[in-house]
């Protein structure tokens, strides 16, 4: 049941326009900065979005450009709607009947909530972890092999072994499991499985990464893998991640939004919003304050 | 605060613990009622299985005792003459020829031969009874497998009849033989002959023909009872009555009464003279337990006895008449009177002789796995109900499984939520809730009326239970799906599969154990269904092994109603035997269930 964006625009290419539409105070975008430096080109921009479940409304006119071979962090207190802004991103709302969801969100200037959008390439593009670590209760091998072999990346065994190998090698995963590639996913201790999760997420070869919370369910030490992790990958995805960790966020993230009672109440650079936030509410919640 | 005060400065002393201490004792003593009511739960799940344990144990036990002996059949040892003239008509001895021979008289003279003392037309109708119908039958069988028997003497097993059958298993009468105390001397070999002893060996036999002189008695004495409270009647209303015809008439009953009472104290004391004197004969009738004096090789049924001397038919004929030594003879009892049961005492002791002469072979019964019904019961089998009820859970299967599991699949995943699936899933609800005999009507209303399917077939049957046991698989899958965590469908829908892919790759083989465990309960109800088949014609006595999907049929626990409604006391263990057969069937299904489920159960 796909609910379908009620939009205000109807442009397919207007790849740098979000960009330019961006109003709040973002660092100015750079379109002619090379790509592999990540230095701010947007990936996808979200305008005027407005969530409701039902009758109560979760997101109130949202704002944000997301920036290219960036980690964007989203903050705030519980229920401030930034997991539901994240799934807005992938369209993982449609599965929720009574969520509908309004405004523009472009991703590289094609408005993913279109009709003529295709929701399984969508998400073929834009790739999920979740909170709680999912892998499927298949092998490892097949965790991984799954995304590509449905999308027909991989069309025979080698192609599959070799982008299985190659993904649990950027998730840091290979040298654990290279030897029980055939048990099941669900044997593997937390941390492994959220990384298999993201090997499987990464496997599709997406263009953009949510991450919703990937790291509370985890201990410290498993926290700072994936987190070296992020930091990684951020060479060759972008990246967007939901933290209740403020300190995760100053540390993963480039660029950070402060989400309150389901507004976007600030969005800037990571270190101006820690050191320096221009609004009252993100000042309290970082320093404690309430959140 | 249930205090009512209005003084709010001054809390009022509501017995509220003060102190931590206090407040411990509370916990203390509240503790201890909770476990005293934790205890009292346990005990209570304690004794509520404990009851049903024994509720099972006495079902399976009474089962079992009851039907154990239908796995064994009687079989006599026959040997028979296998003349050429009448088993090979044509004389090629070609399967044709061999099956047109004439086996029931071979086989029957057989039957009297091995019999001992059967003569005349009244004695053969006596004892045809006692051998199966189907006795040349198995002879021609035996023929046609090994041709070269024709023109030989063959001993071969053939089946007892029923009455036999139960007589061999022990469930009818007992022979209890008894060695006697003194010598007796016979009158003569044959006919009807005394037999003389030298004491008081038929003191036994004789205390029987007294019980039923009691019995007389007692008769008489409840009689003499029921006169003397009449008299008392009377006499109250003759005290009261003021007509005078009427007290002439009560005098008149009460002198009629009185006569009547003499009479009968003097029957009574008649009788009672003819037990306490033990020299004269007293003759035994039909009630009483009977009595065989087997002596000098043959044998005689008791008519009449005294303390030393009984009269009697001779049965099985004497060698001669000389006199016979203190234990050499015996007095046999059948406790049971031949007035209640189905043998007659001529027929048990046929019985009993060829038990005696080892002609008696006690055999696996194949019939009762390899058969179909029949009105005989030792020629009744299972097989056909069995491969019935085959073909109806096939047909039940092959639809209700894919057409349970895709509602439960499009209900729970595709559906949207609006007023008209609400009405689906509650009419779905309904619907399991439903008598079965109703789905047998709708059945009967829609696929013979309607359709013009053939009646009593397993097509049939297969659909009206898919009716039955859809809405068990549709709950059960929908349990099933709801179980699957949404994680696993969050993931694969995260990882671009489209719906149908998450459902198929990831949720469905999860909720497949779940599904299938509710898929093989509904079968075990369906095999179970006795009702809604009824109405559908598959009651009907069905001889011939159905071949397919369309032939007439009936199934396990109809076969056993057909059964438990039979008159002949063979059926009793043959219905025992077969909710043997279907409890067996049962037990296998759950089993499976459990470990399918334990099999294709993944943790996640």
């Amino acid at each position: 049941m796909s609910e379908k964006g009620e939009n205000v625009m109807d442009q397919p290419n207007k790849s740098d326009s979000s960009a330019d539409l961006a109003k709040n105070s973002t660092v100015a975008p750079k379109p002619s900065a090379p790509q592999a430096e990540g230095t701010g080109r947007t990936k996808m921009s979200a305008k005027g979005v407005d969530v409701f479940y039902g009758d109560k409304q979760a997101l109130f006119d949202v704002d944000i450009d997301i920036m290219e071979n960036r980690v964007t962090a989203l903050i705030g207190p519980s229920g401030c709607g930034k997991s539901t802004f994240l799934r807005c991103l992938n369209r993982m709302n449609d599965v929720v009947e009574i969520c509908k969801v309004t405004g523009d969100i472009r991703m590289e200037g094609d408005d993913i909530y279109d009709p003529r959008i295709d929701v399984v390439h969508l998400r073929a593009r834009v790739g999920m972890v979740f909170q709680k670590p999912n892998p499927f209760p298949k092998s490892i091998y097949e965790n991984v092999a799954y995304g590509p072999k449905i999308h027909g990346i991989t069309r025979n065994k080698v192609e599959a072994d070799e982008l299985v190998e190659g993904s649990l090698r950027r998730a840091g995963l290979w040298e654990e499991v290279k030897d029980r590639l055939d048990q099941p996913g669900t044997s593997l201790s937390g941390g492994q499985q959220q990384r298999l999760c993201i090997a499987r997420a990464i496997a599709v070869q997406p263009e953009v990464i949510l991450m919703d919370e990937p790291c509370s369910a985890l201990d410290p030490i498993a926290t700072a893998r994936i987190e070296d992790l992020i930091h990684e990958l951020r060479e060759n995805f972008t990246i967007v991640i939901v933290t209740h960790s403020m300190s995760q966020a100053a540390r993963v993230s480039q660029r950070t939004a402060f989400f309150h009672l389901g507004k976007l109440v600030e969005y800037d650079e990571t270190e101006t919003i820690f050191m320096n936030p221009s609004d009252d509410r993100t000042q309290g919640y970082i320093t404690g304050r309430f959140g | 605060m249930t205090d009512t005060t209005p003084d709010v400065t001054v809390p009022p002393d509501t017995g509220l613990p003060k102190t931590p201490s206090e407040a411990s004792n509370r916990v203390r003593q509240s503790l201890r009622r909770r476990y005293a009511a934790e205890k009292r739960f346990r005990m209570y799940g304690l004794i509520a299985i404990g009851l049903a344990l024994s509720f099972i144990v006495v079902l399976f036990t009474d089962i079992i005792t009851k039907g154990h002996s239908a796995f064994i059949q009687s079989h006599l040892t026959l040997t028979v003459e296998l003349d050429a003239d009448s088993v090979d008509p044509q004389g090629d001895r070609s399967p044709e020829s061999l099956r047109d021979g004439s086996y029931r008289g071979i086989t029957l003279r057989a039957f009297f031969e091995t019999l001992r003392g059967v003569s005349g037309r009244a004695d053969q109708r006596e004892a045809l009874s006692l051998l199966s119908d189907a006795a040349d039958i198995t002879v021609r069988n035996a023929v046609l497998d090994q041709p070269d028997l024709v023109g030989t003497t063959a001993t071969l097993p053939v089946k007892f009849g029923d009455d036999a059958d139960i007589f061999f298993k022990g469930k009818s009468v007992a022979v209890e033989g008894l060695p006697a105390q003194s010598t007796a001397t016979p009158s003569g070999t044959q006919g009807e002959i005394t037999i003389t002893a030298d004491g008081p060996a038929f003191t036994a036999i004789l205390e029987q023909a007294k019980i039923q002189l009691r019995d007389d008695i007692q008769g008489l004495e409840d009689d003499i009872a029921g006169f003397q409270r009449r008299i008392d009647r009377y006499q109250e209303e003759l005290s009261q009555a003021t007509d005078e015809d009427q007290r002439a008439d009560l005098r008149d009953s009460i002198a009629t009464m009185t006569d009547a009472i003499a009479t009968d104290t003097e029957k009574v004391a008649g009788i009672e003279a003819r037990i306490a004197n033990p020299g004269d004969s007293e003759v035994l009738t039909r009630e009483s337990s009977s009595y065989l004096i087997r002596i000098n090789g043959g044998v005689v049924k008791v008519l009449a006895a005294a303390p030393n001397r009984i009269e009697g038919e001779v049965f099985f004929s004497l060698d001669s008449d000389r006199r016979a030594d203190e234990g050499s003879w015996q007095i046999m009892t059948l406790p049971i009177a031949e007035s209640n049961r189905r043998l007659s005492d001529k027929q048990v002791m046929w019985l009993w002789d060829l038990e005696e002469r080892g002609l008696l072979d006690m055999q696996f019964n194949t019939t009762f796995f390899t058969s179909g019904d029949s009105r005989e019961p030792e020629q009744a089998g299972i097989w056909g109900a069995a491969v019935g009820s085959f073909f109806t859970l096939m047909i039940t299967l092959l639809l209700s499984f894919p057409i349970g599991v895709m509602t439960a699949v499009y209900l729970e995943e595709f559906a949207p939520k609006n007023k008209w699936t609400d009405l689906i899933e509650v009419n779905i609800n309904n619907l399991a809730a439903v008598p079965s005999i109703v789905f047998g009507l709708l059945g009967l209303a829609m696929f013979l009326n309607v359709f013009g399917l053939p009646r009593s077939a397993p097509l049939v049957g297969g659909m009206v239970l898919t009716l039955m046991t859809l809405p068990t698989i549709i709950i059960a899958g929908r349990a099933a799906l709801k179980a699957v965590p949404p994680s696993i469908r969050e993931a694969a829908l995260g990882m671009g599969a489209s719906r149908i892919q998450a459902m198929t790759h990831h949720v469905l083989p999860l909720a497949m154990p779940g599904m299938m465990t509710g898929t093989i309960i509904g079968m075990a109800q369906a095999l179970g269904e006795t009702a809604p088949l009824l109405m559908i014609g598959m009651v009907a006595f069905i001889v011939d092994i159905p071949g397919g999907f369309t032939d007439p049929a009936t199934v396990l626990p109809v076969q056993i109603y057909i059964w438990a409604d039979s008159p002949e006391r063979a059926f009793v263990e043959k219905t025992s035997a077969a909710i043997m057969v279907l409890l067996a069937f049962l037990i296998t299904m759950n089993l499976a269930a459990v470990l399918v489920r334990k099999r294709f159960e993944k943790r996640w």
